[in-house]
């Protein structure tokens, strides 16, 4: 299948929704307040526009200084849990935990914490909270990927626990180690969504805040060209993600043969 | 003369479930090679585990001669690092060693070459062939030149002609250092084409069974597998084996 066959497909498929909804809307004459017509949401879209690019802008700004950070802390942690069973399972419950806990529930507690004339503070941590376990463990996955009978010969040339990982557990993570961060960097911005959400909109200007706030106004159109902003954001992180993994991937496996 | 390494009465437990492998006497002295032969599961392998100082006996004791760098072991695999160039893979025992970087891919090139990959110095694993990537395998194990080099089953996922032509190409390169050598295969004929020593294995536990020497010139001549010679010692083996495997039945 070549690439414009691999693209129609999909196209096609959004543009018949898309298409149903907009004849379902004029058709049975819906009212804008229930639901909009998607052409009504682009109409919102294309007013609203450099509104809705600034508060992406924020909202992507909290997702990945959310995600750098958890970067950092999962890794070390990951790095920790790796270098002996007992540590990973003194940490097992503490990822668990962070992993099922509704991030809905902490907003309010991590606003009083971060001090409300800092909710931005307490946003990037909920966020961080949700990114957490998909980049924690893809990372100790990756740790415990190396060949085994590669271990053997670092036994056999009896490498020092430094030398075994720098230069086998580490380079051995990478592609454990991209799939978490693909995952994480999707909930990073989810995450991002819902903190902003959940903390209220004490200072929020995210792109959380402009789908309430359009919505509390009853403006639902102007609240669904916020989503597709959001949709927007998510889906050319991911196809930007892609791209680096891919090449990232390309690198670590060598070229075809 | 003194073994390069032994086995001494050496068992092996499974991990509670009765001994695996043992009692079990072996000598390897410098230079020679020596087949291990005999069905899955007789332990031959583990021996080979034992022989390089990666597992512990859990009776008995196993002596080695060769210190750190000097002993070298080839998987049925190639185990090449993918994110590494084959001459990376090789220089790999010898930076983790403390060799200094550039020495170190030098003397990786020229083992690439003496295994007759020179110019594929920087191709990935994935780029390589089975065979080539083998080689590098060999190269690597070569690298430090050194006094054991144990195999296991080495050509054993590789098609019939790229296997002999390896098989011939160890041999070359043993004659070249003269380093004891241990491998271990399923093949009756390829033990006897490059050993000079056959010990056959049996299971349950895993025994050395008999042994069976062949006398034959190393390297080989041209035409080996065709001689009464070779013949001879297949057909030893294989009743050697046929006995052992009988002998595990009763």
């Amino acid at each position: 299948m070549n690439r414009f066959a691999g693209l129609l497909a999909p196209t096609l498929f959004v543009a018949a929704i898309l298409g149903v909804w907009e004849a379902a809307c004029r058709l049975f004459s819906v009212p804008p307040y229930f639901l909009p017509a998607p052409s009504a949401i682009v109409v919102a879209l294309a007013r609203h526009a450099p509104l809705l690019f600034v508060s992406a802008a924020r909202t992507l700004a909290t997702a990945l200084t959310a995600f750098g950070l958890v970067c950092v802390v999962a890794g070390v942690t990951a790095l920790a849990a790796a270098s002996s069973p007992t540590v990973e399972r003194a940490f097992r419950p503490v990822a668990i935990g962070l992993q099922v806990t509704p991030v809905v529930a902490l907003a309010p507690l991590f606003v009083i914490w971060a001090g409300v004339e800092h909710p931005e503070r307490a946003v990037i941590a909920l966020a961080a909270i949700v990114a957490f376990f998909p980049i924690y463990s893809g990372a100790l996955a990756g740790l415990k990927s190396a060949d085994p009978e590669l271990e053997r010969l670092f036994d056999l040339y009896e490498a020092s626990p430094w030398q075994r990982l720098a230069r086998l557990r580490v380079p051995s993570s990478a592609p454990h180690v991209l799939e978490g961060l693909k995952v994480g960097l999707g909930l990073a911005l989810v995450g991002a969504v819902i903190a902003e959400l959940a903390a209220g909109s004490g200072g929020s200007e995210g792109l959380a805040w402009r789908i309430s706030e359009a919505s509390h106004r009853l403006e639902i159109a102007q609240s669904f060209a916020a989503l597709a902003a959001l949709i927007f954001l998510a889906a050319g992180l991911h196809l930007l993600f892609q791209a680096a993994e891919r090449a990232a991937l390309g690198w670590w496996k060598g070229g075809p043969r | 003369m003194a073994p390069v390494a032994a086995l001494e009465a050496v068992e092996v437990d499974y991990r509670g479930r009765g001994r695996a492998l043992g009692p079990v006497d072996f000598r390897l002295d410098p230079g020679e090679i020596v087949a291990l032969v005999g069905p899955s599961g007789c332990g031959k392998s583990t021996a080979l585990r034992l022989l390089a100082g990666l597992e512990a006996p859990s009776r008995g004791e196993v002596r080695r001669a060769a210190v750190r760098g000097e002993t070298s072991l080839v998987f049925q695999s190639p185990t090449l690092a993918p994110w590494l160039s084959a001459q990376a893979n090789v220089a790999l025992p010898l930076e983790l060693a403390g060799v200094a970087r550039a020495e170190a891919r030098a003397r990786a090139a020229e083992a690439l070459g003496r295994v007759g990959l020179a110019g594929a110095e920087r191709a990935r694993p994935s780029q390589l062939s089975g065979g080539m990537a083998m080689r590098a395998s060999l190269a690597r194990a070569l690298v430090t030149h050194p006094k054991v080099l144990l195999l296991d089953e080495p050509f054993a996922a590789l098609d019939e002609i790229t296997r002999r032509k390896l098989a011939d190409d160890v041999l070359g390169l043993w004659a070249a250092e003269r380093p004891a050598i241990v491998f271990v295969t399923h093949n009756v004929e390829e033990a006897v084409y490059m050993a000079s020593r056959i010990a056959v294995m049996s299971r349950g536990p895993g025994r050395i069974a008999g042994e069976a020497v062949v006398e034959a010139p190393a390297p080989r001549p041209p035409g080996f597998r065709t001689m009464a010679l070779f013949r001879d010692a297949v057909e030893r083996v294989s009743d050697l084996l046929a006995e052992a495997m009988a002998g595990e039945a009763a």
